[in-house]
């Protein structure tokens, strides 16, 4: 039962390099015998897996209701302002990969995201535009 | 004296962890972390018991001197302080804490808090009993599956018990709803409680290994879980001849990487084989065949967790709470438009209005209640003249809604019940699997027509296209997810259709929230200050000081930052 | 047995029958596109809904298991309605050019959609968007036609282990695909064509070479076809005939109505295969040495092999298939008997085959073969160039390039290849002309079967399998060493030949058994029944050849494998 270790290796692998490569695939396929195509398959399946390469900094927008409701939809508009990108896109000079997540726990406090890992909460374009221009000094 | 301080998630994303700190450097006591109590709109929480308790809400690096100011005087902090016993709390005292009780009481991690609070005392029961008495013992409790569809606990263990051979537990923690994470409080807050459970499912089924299937977004519950189940191998309460009765049970945690679907418990199975997480066709039922092939119970965080306080209380008194049809309580997370958010436990049958309104407080910022959605994206949305019904399986079901895995978002009049259902059919659809073709093509172009409907595309006959599809989808999809995935549709049809009529006909968005439908005037209270045109990001404003100022509609993005600044209201949303 | 009702209808089945097969049983068709008999049911499509008295949701009639006294209805209202609507989601997201499309007509998709009479979708929207894939030789992969019913991927994982495709991305955007934006040839595909048949759509077919035959033909070429064994039990049914009707006869004339100068028997190339085969398999049995020996007729096996289990190549024969034998033969003996110049020859292959295309565009094959038409594209072509086969005399294939035994006629199915090289074998190691030449035991369906016989108190262990999967475990076998075979027969396509990926659809097992059959009989009547009795492969190697498995037979009529690199 070597494809049940699958899933943990990917996330090995997603967490050690930011996303998984082909060569990692190709690599993980000559380890496990586990097809090339199933690798991919799964890789492309889960949401917390990239097969391109991702920006330095990570934005994830909360996407649950609670910061829908409070306007999630209002952040990724003004990340769209600031960054020119959509969610599941990364910036040309490879610094900001946008994604949405499911809720991160911060209910009482949307809109929120996770900027590498990192909570921010109560979110609007002003407070936007100061976590932004600090990543990229 | 005893100095707690909540630090699950919600606390630390709260700012609970200097807090911490600052405690433990300043006072020469016992300062520890504990779990979420459930009031998250009062995070983070410190609690300092000595001969009396002093419960202290929203505390923050900046005022955490207060109370260890009042600690070194010996006083309590006024300022601070919300209760000295939280059932004297409008939130609590509707609550019933059975399966929570621990939560934000205990240090999670300890096993021997767990146990002064009668932790695993239900094992001892269970023990002292034949197997088969005990599966009798959850049969007679009335325990219901609390993650979907309420099937008999004790009858999905029976069928398993019977079998020979290898069999598996899972515990399903794959709490994906958006807006629902009780079972996260459950397993950061008071792990051995459902780790106590799923031993006692061993015991009785004859299972010898278990696998507690998690998010990965929920790196503190995983972590949490890790040392808790290092814990109960050491104590011999996990491992081999458990307790000296002679049966084993090895227990492991497996990560998710992102798949609501994988709360399906066919997709779950397939996603712990390392497969795509798509749902397989039921029959076979997993505990028929299951993990590897063999028979497997699917039980979630919650019914694990109920196990183990039935072992403890037993099944009679248990059976006490509820209604006829369902027993227990339920844990519930109560979010959206809603003044005390958080998690709280309630007996089955508890009226919605109570929860809304006694315990959550109705709705903030004088916002009057619109609708309850119910059961996360495969829920339905109830309105205000329905919240008599009593919290269990059926009768939320002929709303059109599901009690699901318990969550409940509360929505007020300022938002617009289509934009509601297009927000959870985006998120199912984003979600479905794609295997079978109604969820896969048919979320598609229900999203797509609610998406034309907001943005004043729809015409007439659209609404009765949607009907259609959406029974479509309900009665032709191969898992629960697809299957569900129409009833926020079907019940905002049911309950709001004049919202969606006036999208279509009108072209109007009643409550003002689909931007498209939605147009900025300056109305004759304009003072002429100006201040709306220096905010105005695309120069839609124009005017003259002291003048009446005018909005180009052509220019204007609706982008709303007018309309937060007037300062004399001048400025009308229409 | 099991009691319920299915439209009113009192009808019986066994424990874990599905709905779906007990009421085929009874004459009532449900229509269904991911279901497949030979695959897992998953139960995806939902085109085979049906309604379940006391059941509120409707249930696929593929994976439900029947239940005594359950009433079924498999066209109520609700039913047709539902599925109407299935169908006009999937056609949403179809691109609707059935006129142009290589499935006109024989599209599942197009069928259904004509039968529910679907004159209109109310469904609009994104749609997904695919560039074609034109890359590989054997195979066009057209997403755009694709519905995702998901038996193509699982052919080519399950059954074929290839994996050369694969289901990717996830809800709306799912895609079968090889890994990341490859296209079919970069990826590890061996042309089997198994994906083709499993398609109800357009979404993958067969690569057309109908044109380039059309345009030699209608060129002052000198043109030659060569027809393989099988094509004559399965060409029929691409003009009505029952499954299984012998059509060799008319083929031929066929052939020659649509302008081929000359008709030869691929069947004549099989009995010199077997001779060839017969005699490195004793060498190689009796010093013992890189046994067991795997026949090599198969081009989709051989890419497999090359692939996965290059260290093992020396076990393969280095025979080459009878198609390769033949246009060798064509290009150099016959070319040198009619002095003409091989460029001045144009052979056309008439192959069961999608593989067989990739075959004759192998490196050492080049100058050969010049086309490779299927079953399918043959009768294509014949309808084309109004070719009014069904009424068609029979007549005889061209000679010397025409004579047969029974040994090569049964090379189209699975077991044929090793029963014909058994017959000759057996009959070189004892000196005998053995009465005893029907191998019964390796006819079946099985994909592993075993056939045993002791000569000279020698015990020969024969094998044979079909599908790669099959194949993949005995390769196993043999890289661990515990194969206990001596000769194995692989063959890639579920059936032999006669299932192969350019063959007249449908292909089930109930079709491949009349197949069978009809290749059998043929075997049967056949006077002479063993390679090595055929007269015309016997002259052509005192004339041309020399000895059996010689120098020149070995250039001519033998090969060499190579090492491949796949993803």
């Amino acid at each position: 039962m070597v494809q049940d270790l699958l899933l943990p290796i990917l996330k090995h692998e997603q967490k050690k390099s930011g996303y998984i490569s082909e060569a990692a695939i190709k690599r993980i396929s000559i380890q496990t015998g586990i097809p090339v195509s199933r690798i991919f398959g799964v890789a492309t399946f889960y949401s917390m897996f990239h097969t391109k390469p991702q920006g330095k900094n990570m934005i994830e927008v909360c996407h649950g209701p609670s910061c829908h409701l409070n306007g999630s939809f209002n952040v990724l508009k003004s990340l769209y302002k600031s960054l020119k990108i959509k969610p599941g896109e990364t910036t040309k000079d490879k610094k900001f990969s946008l994604h949405t997540c499911s809720c991160i726990g911060c209910c009482d406090k949307g809109p929120a995201m996770l900027l590498n890992g990192k909570q921010y909460t109560l979110l609007d374009e002003t407070k936007l535009k100061a976590i932004i221009k600090k990543c990229r000094s | 004296m005893r100095i707690t301080v909540g630090l699950a998630t919600c606390g630390i994303s709260a700012g609970g962890i200097p807090v911490f700190e600052t405690l433990k450097k300043e006072l020469d006591c016992k300062v520890e972390k504990v779990g979420c109590i459930g009031m998250c709109h009062n995070e983070p929480i410190v609690t300092v018991s000595d001969d009396k308790t002093y419960i202290y809400g929203n505390v923050t690096k900046d005022n955490v001197d207060k109370i260890i100011r009042a600690v070194k005087d010996k006083k309590p902090c006024a300022e601070l302080l919300i209760a000295n016993d939280i059932n004297e709390l409008e939130f609590y005292k509707k609550q019933k804490r059975l399966v929570t009780e621990n939560c934000g009481v205990i240090n999670p991690l300890d096993l021997d808090q767990y146990k002064d609070a009668g932790g695993y005392s239900g094992l001892q029961n269970a023990v002292k009993l034949q197997p088969e008495q005990v599966i009798q013992n959850i049969t007679d409790s009335g325990l219901r599956g609390r993650g979907g569809a309420g099937f008999p606990t004790g009858m999905k263990w029976k069928f398993i018990s019977g079998k020979k051979g290898k069999k598996y537990l899972i515990c399903n923690g794959d709490e994906g709803d958006p807006g629902a994470f009780m079972n996260r409080l459950v397993m950061e807050s008071d792990p051995f409680k459902m780790i106590e459970g799923m031993t006692i499912g061993a015991y009785a089924t004859g299972a010898d290994e278990g696998i507690i299937y998690t998010r990965a977004e929920y790196p503190l519950a995983i972590q949490t879980l890790e040392i808790a189940i290092q814990t109960a191998y050491k104590e011999n309460l996990l491992g081999k001849d458990i307790l000296g009765k002679g049966f084993n049970f090895d227990l492991r945690i497996q990560k998710g990487a992102g798949a609501f679907v994988c709360g399906e418990e066919t997709a779950l199975i397939n996603s712990i084989e390392g497969k795509r997480g798509s749902p397989r066709p039921r029959p076979p039922y997993p505990a028929e065949k299951g993990l590897y092939g063999k028979p497997t119970v699917v039980n979630n965080v919650g019914t694990w967790a109920h196990v183990a306080t039935i072992m403890k209380m037993g099944a009679k008194e248990y059976a006490k709470i509820g209604t006829a049809k369902t027993k227990g309580t339920k844990v519930i997370c109560l979010t959206g438009h809603i003044k005390r958010t958080g998690v709280i436990e309630v007996p089955i049958g508890t009226k919605l209005k109570e929860i809304i309104f006694d315990i959550g407080g109705g709705c903030p910022d004088g916002t009057k209640f619109k609708a309850l959605l119910s059961g996360g994206p495969a829920g339905g949305c109830i309105p205000e003249d329905k919240l008599d019904t009593p919290l269990d399986f059926e009768p939320l079901q002929e709303l059109g809604a599901i009690m699901g895995s318990g969550g409940l978002v509360v929505i007020n009049d300022k938002s617009c019940m289509v934009d509601v259902a297009k927000y959870f059919m985006n998120f199912t659809q984003e979600e479905s699997c794609g295997k079978c073709t109604p969820c896969r093509e048919g979320t598609k172009r229900l999203l797509e027509m609610l998406q034309s409907i907001t943005r004043g595309a729809g015409k007439p006959g659209d609404i009765e296209k949607i009907e259609k599809l959406s029974n479509f989808v309900r009665d032709n999809s191969l898992c629960g997810l697809g299957q569900n995935a129409p009833n926020p549709i079907l019940s905002t049809l049911r309950y709001f259709r004049q919202e969606y009529d006036a999208h279509i006909t009108d072209k109007a968005c009643p409550a003002k929230a689909c931007l498209d439908l939605v147009s900025y005037h300056i109305t004759e209270h304009c003072k002429g200050c100006g201040n709306c045109e220096k905010h105005c990001p695309t120069k839609a404003i124009t005017g003259k000081l002291k003048e009446r100022f005018f909005i180009d509609q052509e220019k204007c993005i609706k982008c709303g930052v007018c309309f937060e600044n007037c300062a004399f209201k001048a400025i009308e949303k229409r | 047995m099991i009691s319920l009702k299915i439209n009113n209808i009192d009808v019986k089945g066994k424990e874990g029958d599905m709905i779906l097969d007990v009421a085929k049983r009874y004459g009532i068709d449900i229509p269904h596109f991911c279901k497949n008999d030979r695959l897992e049911r998953i139960g995806a499509c939902r085109i085979c809904v049906v309604e379940a008295k006391g059941q509120q949701k409707l249930i696929a009639s593929c994976c439900t298991p029947i239940r005594e006294g359950m009433e079924i209805n498999t066209h109520s209202r609700r039913v047709m309605e539902a599925r109407r609507t299935n169908m006009e989601l999937l056609l949403a997201n179809h691109d609707l050019n059935c006129v142009t499309c290589k499935k006109n007509l024989s599209c599942k998709l197009q069928r259904y959609a004509e039968e529910m009479m679907i004159d209109e979708i109310t469904f609009s929207g994104d749609k997904r968007l695919y560039e074609v894939d034109h890359s590989s030789i054997s195979i066009r992969r057209d997403n755009n036609k694709c519905i995702l019913c998901g038996q193509c991927t699982r052919i080519c994982n399950d059954i074929q282990t290839v994996n050369a495709i694969g289901i990717q991305n996830r809800g709306f955007h799912n895609k079968i695909a090889p890994p990341f934006g490859m296209n079919m040839h970069e990826s590890a595909c061996v042309n089997c064509g198994q994906c083709v048949i499993a398609c109800p759509t357009g979404a993958l077919t067969e690569k057309s070479d109908i044109q380039g035959v059309i345009d030699a033909l209608r060129s002052d070429k000198f043109l030659i076809a060569q027809t393989a064994p099988s094509i004559r039990a399965t060409l029929g049914e691409c003009f009505g005939m029952p499954p299984g009707t012998p059509v060799t006869g008319k083929m031929v004339t066929a052939l020659r109505e649509a302008g081929f100068d000359k008709v030869f028997d691929t069947d004549l190339a099989a009995d010199i295969c077997i001779i060839e085969e017969a005699t490195e398999f004793i060498k190689r049995f009796k010093e013992n040495k890189d046994l067991p020996l795997i026949t090599t007729c198969c081009p989709a096996w051989i890419k497999f092999g090359e692939q996965f289990f290059f260290e093992e190549l020396h076990h393969m024969s280095s025979c080459r298939s009878p198609q390769a034998i033949m246009a060798s033969l064509i290009k150099t003996y016959y070319a040198e008997k009619i002095g003409k110049k091989p460029e001045d020859i144009v052979l056309v292959d008439i192959m069961p085959c999608t593989a067989k295309k990739f075959e004759i565009k192998r490196p050492e094959f080049t100058g050969e073969a010049d086309f490779v038409l299927t079953t399918v594209e043959l009768g294509k072509l014949f309808k084309l160039l109004n070719v009014d086969f069904i009424n068609l005399e029979e007549s005889d294939f061209d000679n010397p390039l025409g004579e047969s035994t029974g040994a090569a006629a049964i090379f189209g199915h699975t077991g044929g290849v090793m029963e014909a090289a058994l017959r000759t074998a057996a009959d070189w190691l004892t000196g005998e002309d053995l009465k005893e030449i029907d191998y019964k035991k390796i006819r079946s369906m099985d994909t592993l079967k075993e056939a045993e016989l002791t000569i000279g108190g020698k015990q020969i262990k024969a094998c044979v399998v079909h599908t790669l999967g099959e194949a993949r475990r005995l390769l196993e076998q043999i890289r661990q060493g515990t194969c206990p075979y001596h000769f194995i027969e692989i063959m890639a396509c579920y059936g032999g030949c006669i299932g192969g990926g350019g063959q007249p659809l449908p292909t089930d097992k109930e079709r491949l058994i009349k197949r069978t059959k009809a290749l059998i009989d043929e075997d049967e009547h056949k006077d002479i029944r063993k390679s090595h009795h055929n007269k015309s492969a016997i002259k052509l190697y005192k004339e041309y050849l020399g000895d059996f498995g010689g120098k020149k037979a070995h250039k001519l009529l033998h090969t060499e494998y190579y090492k491949r690199d796949y993803v």
